[in-house]
Parts: C-alpha cells; sequence; structure tokens
C-alpha cells in the first residue's frame, strides 16, 4: 500500500501481522486510545456530522488548516462515539491515528478500500466495516468542501 | 435442571413468563449450577471492554452464521459453540446485550432452531445491569468444556423461508395469516435503500411484502430497555395493528435479527402461537426476480 501516510501504513502492517483474535484485541485497544473531543464540540449532535453507516451513533468533524496552497493544508479530525460502541470507536482511532495531521492530499489519496488490507472482514464482519468506509468516505468530502 | 423462574410480578403478566428473568433474579442466581449467562452483542468488542461476570460470549456473525453459506452453522458446529462454554442441552441460558437486547434475542432464536428448552432472555439487557450500577468484569471466564450433542437443527417450526413466505401469502390476503415487518417506516416505504454517496449492502428494489404491518422492532422497548408492560404491547400489536394470537406470522427485516426481537415479543411475551422469522428477508426479498413488492406507506 504504497499510497498510505506512514502511520496508516503502520496500522495496517500491524494488523496483517497478526492472527484474527489479536486482530479484535487491537482494535480494543485503539478503541481507549480514542482521544476526547475539544470543548468547541462538546454539543456534537449540532456540530459534526454524523455517519450514519456507523451501526452505532458516530460524529465526526474535519478542520483543515489555513496555509498556502490547498492539498498541502493539514487536516485535523475530531470524533465522538459512545464507550458502549468500541468497535466503532476503534474504527475511528484508525482514522485518527493514520491520518490526523496529514495533508489534505495525501488523506484524498488514501485508496477507498484501504481498510480491506487490515484483514477485519472475517473477525468483525463486512457489515461492521461498511462503517468504516462510509467515515472514510465523507473525512474525504469534508476536505474537498473545505480546499475547494 | 432448570433454574427456577423468576416470580417478578411485572413479567407475570406475559404469556410466558419463564422466557424471561429480571436483573435481580440475575445477580442473586450468578453462579449457580446449571445456569450459563450469555451476551451476545452487535458491537463485537462490547463483551471485551467489561460484562456480566462470568458470562460467556457468542457473537452473531462469527459464531452463529455460517462462514460460507448464508445460513446458521450446523448441528455439529452449534455443539461445539455450547460444549466451548459449558452449555449442556439441560442448562439455563440467559442472554443479554446491547440494543434492547436485540442481538440477544437474535442468539435465543438460534438457540430455539437447535431446540435448546430453557432460553431466556434478561429483561432490560445489558444497559439496565450498567444503568443499575451492577457488577462487571473484563475477566474471561475459563469454563469446562462439556458435552453438547449434536442436534440437528429444526428450520420449519420457527424460520421461514422465502418460498414459505410466497405460500403465506394467500393467507395474509385471505386474513388468516399476517406478515410484520419490523424495519423503520423509511425502509417499510421503499424510500430508504442507500445513503448517498456509499454502497450499501442492501437490495435492488426498496419496498416492502405486501400486506405486510410496519411495526418498528424498537416500539416493544420501553426507556430503559426492558421490554413495554404486556397491555402496551397488546396496544401496539393486538389494538393498533389488528394481529390476534391465532394468527399465523411471519415477521422480517433486512437479514432477520431485528424480527427476532418481535419473534420474541409475540411468541414468548403475547402467547400467539405460531410466528415464523424470515431472516432471509429484505436482502433476499428485495433482490428476488418477480416477487411482488409493495411501497408506500400502505400494506399494499
Amino acid at each position: 500500500m504504497a499510497d498510505l501516510p506512514p502511520r496508516l501504513a503502520e496500522l495496517v502492517e500491524d494488523f496483517s501481522a497478526v492472527g484474527p483474535k489479536d486482530r479484535l484485541q487491537l482494535l480494543l485497544e485503539l478503541s481507549q486510545e480514542l482521544p476526547d473531543l475539544p470543548e468547541r464540540y462538546a454539543d456534537a449532535a449540532d456540530s459534526m456530522e454524523q455517519v450514519h453507516e456507523c451501526q452505532s451513533p458516530l460524529f465526526l468533524a474535519v478542520e483543515v488548516e489555513d496555509g498556502a496552497t490547498a492539498p498541502d493544508r493539514p487536516v485535523h479530525l475530531f470524533f465522538s462515539a459512545p464507550p458502549e460502541a468500541p468497535t466503532t470507536r476503534g474504527f475511528a482511532s484508525i482514522m485518527h491515528t493514520g491520518l490526523d495531521g496529514e495533508s489534505a492530499a495525501d488523506v484524498l489519496a488514501v485508496p477507498d478500500d484501504f481498510y480491506v488490507a487490515l484483514g477485519l472482514g472475517q473477525a468483525v464482519s463486512p457489515l461492521r466495516l461498511r462503517g468504516m468506509a462510509a467515515m472514510l468516505a465523507r473525512i474525504k468530502n469534508q476536505v474537498r468542501a473545505r480546499t475547494a | 435442571m432448570a433454574l427456577p423462574a423468576d416470580n417478578d410480578p411485572k413479567l407475570a403478566d406475559y404469556a410466558h413468563p419463564e422466557r424471561l428473568v429480571t436483573t435481580e433474579w440475575l445477580a442473586a442466581n450468578l453462579g449457580s449450577d446449571g445456569l450459563v449467562v450469555v451476551e451476545s452483542d452487535e458491537d463485537v468488542l462490547l463483551y471485551d471492554t467489561g460484562h456480566i461476570p462470568g458470562a460467556v460470549k457468542v457473537d452473531w456473525h462469527t459464531e452463529l452464521n455460517d462462514p460460507v453459506t448464508r445460513d446458521y452453522v450446523d448441528g455439529a458446529r452449534f455443539a461445539e459453540i455450547c460444549g466451548e462454554r459449558g452449555i449442556a442441552r439441560d442448562t439455563t441460558v440467559v442472554f443479554y446485550g446491547d440494543r434492547n437486547n436485540w442481538w440477544a434475542t437474535y442468539a435465543l432464536w438460534v438457540f430455539a432452531l437447535f431446540g435448546h428448552e430453557d432460553v431466556r432472555i434478561l429483561d432490560g439487557g445489558r444497559a439496565k445491569w450498567v444503568a443499575e450500577g451492577r457488577e462487571m468484569t473484563t475477566e474471561q471466564p475459563k469454563p469446562a468444556t462439556v458435552d453438547y450433542p449434536v442436534v440437528e437443527r429444526d428450520d420449519t417450526t420457527l424460520r421461514a423461508f422465502k418460498d414459505d413466505v410466497l405460500a403465506h401469502l394467500e393467507k395474509v390476503k385471505g386474513g388468516t395469516g399476517a406478515l410484520v415487518d419490523v424495519r423503520s417506516p423509511g425502509e417499510y416505504s421503499g424510500e430508504l435503500l442507500h445513503m448517498p454517496d456509499y454502497p450499501q449492502e442492501g437490495a435492488v428494489r426498496g419496498g416492502h411484502i405486501p400486506g405486510a404491518a410496519n411495526v418498528p422492532w424498537a416500539r416493544a422497548a420501553a426507556e430503559d430497555a426492558t421490554f413495554k408492560p404486556r397491555a402496551d404491547l397488546e396496544a401496539i400489536y393486538l389494538q393498533e395493528q389488528g394481529l390476534s394470537a391465532d394468527d399465523d406470522v411471519v415477521a422480517y427485516c433486512r437479514i432477520g435479527e431485528r424480527s427476532s426481537h418481535t419473534w420474541f415479543v409475540l411468541t414468548h411475551l403475547l402467547g400467539f402461537g405460531t410466528v415464523r422469522n424470515y431472516d432471509g428477508s429484505w436482502t433476499e426479498w428485495g433482490n428476488t426476480v418477480r416477487v411482488p413488492i409493495a411501497q408506500g406507506a400502505e400494506r399494499g
């Protein structure tokens, strides 16, 4: 996966190096590392975009820093998902760990199906994985809108 | 050696009160011989973040579904799943889970297909247990493996296939059969098929099976995730929707999980005699060539 930003590529490598049971463990650990929302998103439901494709309520917000040329502007991601949705939190944490701080161009270049390489289909189910595809699509839409 | 039933007065109103236990009952009976508590969630990781002490996990997708054929596991695999969890054929199994016990009732329904006799639901599920501040643990139980017989699944009594539903349509027209579509009104009318921009595992046609009543499954649940009292359930299913306990009923949703919740309500709480769950549901019907479909808010 040459097109992946380095931290996302590292995550994909971590996941694909272990068996299905350990992948779940990894996802669980990531779910616990999802940072809390900053104060300005306290009213998540009003100011953030809901990812309806996730089976549990997930809200995301995308900020793009000011900068000279649009493609180079760093992207910042914010997620809100309840503790009773650890899988969704885990997916969000993969996005956050892998993409937060990357440039708009690099975020847009992430292949839409990158998550297949995580090898979670068997352990998590394809249905549940849909949420991850949707999350990336919505992140990209917001990045496009903010750099247009 | 089934455990005694919970004599809670709220449960006593239901048609089959022995199919439910309260959080108080479970707290008092945890650790009893002959009892295994099973957590079944939508979220595959939720159990691992903390669960009722001693509870084992059964995942609907990775454990109850066959990994290749669209079907449930066979008797041999089911026997392994139970045996590994310390469940014998005469064990009292209490299921609980997230989201108003949506997946817990699904797991219970699959156990019922295999004729496991003593299956019960924890009224209020995981949410109520947690809300009451009861004990949770991340410690994984290590049950000793027991022998569970290889039992053939009975797919004729509690389960309906597409051809059964096609045949059932005549009964629906004649007024002796009923169909209950437990999806959201948007899915029922055919408006909702997929979200903008994203492919959705779903159907190429939207709408519902002609004649089906639309009763979103979660209407049977109260705020605290318990089942609504019997009188409230009767107000919905009998008075409002015109169903009756001697109707031959088929319930469906998208893949048969939400409708297993309604199957439980109609069968065990309201005492309907014949309720089958059509697990092919809309992902089969809405993709099938030349089956009748109704669109809009009317039953059609």
